[in-house]
C-alpha cells in the first residue's frame, strides 16, 4: 500500500515562504492567488492486511514523526499497489 | 563540575563548547556520543548548535530519537541541568522537553550576526552570574530560529516567567526592529517550568573569549560553574 501524506503549515503558523512565492506568483501576473502555503509531500510504501489498520499505522507515523503538531497539520490518502506492478 | 557535550552526526558547534568548557572555564570536558546511553557521571549536558542528522524531515526530527536523547530526558526529569543551543533547542522542542518549535526564519535568510539579548532571569543556575535585566552581546547562527508557540503556551510562559532571554536593542528595548528571525515576543530562549532545562538560539561558546569579540557568553558558563559548586557545597 501506498500512503500519500501532505504536510503543511498550520494556518496560524507564519510561512514566509508561502508569502515569497505568492509574491513571485503575482509578479507573474497571477494576481488572483491570494495566499500560498509551502509544506511537504512524504510518500511511505508500506505492508499492511487492512486499510484500517494502514491508516492506524500512517496516522501514527504522522504524529509520532511525520508532522510536528505544535506547527504543522497533515492528512493522507492510500492506495493499494497491484501485486507484482513495476515500481 | 562535569560537563558533557552531545555529538550527532551533523553536530558542529561541539568543538567550541568543548573548549570553552576545558580551556576557558577549566571545567571537566566529557563528549557524549549520540548512540550511547550512558550520561558518564555529567552535572550539566550541553546539546550544542549544528545540524543533527542533516536536519532531515524537521530541524531536530530524527536527533530527538537518538539512545542518548531518551537518558538525558531522564536526566532533566530528575532535575540535571540541560541546555540546548541553537541546534539543541531545535532538538529539545522537538523532544517535548522545551514547549513551542523554531520555523524558518521570517526573513527567510540564514541569518549569522551579533544580536543583544535581555536577560530576564537571572536567579537560574544559567544565569546566575548575570544582573537583573542585562543586556548581553551573544551571536546568532541560524535559518530555523523564530520561535513559535500557540498562544496559550506563549501565555503561560510569559506567566510563569519562562522567557530568559529576548532580543532587544543596545539598550534593552524589545522591538520589533532588534528581532532577527522573527520570533514571537522576540524570544531568544527559554527555560522550562522547573528551571533546569534551558533553551538558546544564540551562540555564547561563540563569545567567551575576548579573540572572538566579546566574553559575555563566558558569563553562562561560569553560572552554571557556580551554581554545581553551590550545590555541592551546599
Amino acid at each position: 500500500m501506498i500512503a500519500r501524506i501532505v504536510v503543511v503549515p498550520k494556518p496560524v503558523v507564519n510561512d514566509p515562504q508561502g508569502v515569497t512565492v505568492r509574491q513571485g506568483l503575482a509578479s507573474l501576473g497571477f494576481g488572483e492567488v491570494t495566499d500560498v502555503r509551502v509544506g511537504k509531500y512524504i510518500e511511505v510504501r508500506l505492508d499492511a492486511t487492512s486499510e484500517r489498520e494502514a491508516r492506524e499505522r500512517v496516522d501514527a507515523m504522522c504524529s509520532r514523526l511525520l508532522a510536528n503538531h505544535v506547527i504543522e497539520d497533515y492528512h493522507f490518502e492510500l492506495e493499494h499497489e497491484r501485486k507484482g506492478a513495476m515500481r | 563540575m562535569k560537563f558533557g557535550v552531545v555529538v550527532f552526526p551533523g553536530t558542529w558547534s561541539d568543538r567550541d563548547c568543548g573548549w570553552v568548557v576545558d580551556q576557558v572555564l577549566g571545567a571537566h570536558l566529557q563528549y557524549l556520543w549520540h548512540k550511547d546511553t550512558d550520561l558518564k557521571g555529567c552535572d550539566c549536558i550541553i546539546v550544542p548548535g549544528g545540524f543533527a542528522y542533516g536536519d532531515y524531515l524537521r530541524t531536530g526530527a530524527i536527533a530527538r530519537f537518538a539512545p542518548l536523547m531518551e537518558s538525558i530526558g531522564e536526566f532533566a526529569d530528575r532535575g540535571g541541568l540541560v541546555w540546548g543551543i541553537c541546534n539543541g533547542f531545535q532538538i529539545l522542542c522537538e523532544s517535548g522537553l522545551l514547549p513551542g518549535a523554531l520555523i524558518r526564519n521570517a526573513s527567510l535568510e540564514y541569518r549569522c550576526e551579533w544580536t543583544n539579548l535581555v536577560v530576564e532571569r537571572s536567579d537560574l543556575p544559567f544565569t546566575s552570574q548575570c544582573d537583573e535585566r542585562e543586556v548581553i552581546r551573544v551571536p546568532i547562527s541560524h535559518g530555523e530560529g523564530s520561535y513559535f508557540a500557540d498562544p496559550a503556551t506563549l501565555s503561560r510562559l510569559e506567566q510563569n516567567g519562562q522567557v530568559v532571554f529576548r532580543y532587544c536593542d543596545v539598550e534593552g528595548r524589545v522591538r520589533p526592529s532588534s528581532n532577527p528571525n522573527g520570533s514571537l515576543h522576540n524570544i531568544a530562549g527559554i527555560v522550562n517550568s522547573r528551571g533546569n532545562v534551558l533553551g538558546m538560539m544564540p551562540h555564547p561558546e561563540r563569545c567567551a573569549e575576548a579573540e572572538l569579540g566579546g566574553t559575555d557568553g563566558l558569563k553562562l558558563f561560569r553560572s552554571v560553574m557556580h551554581s554545581a559548586a553551590q550545590v555541592l557545597t551546599a
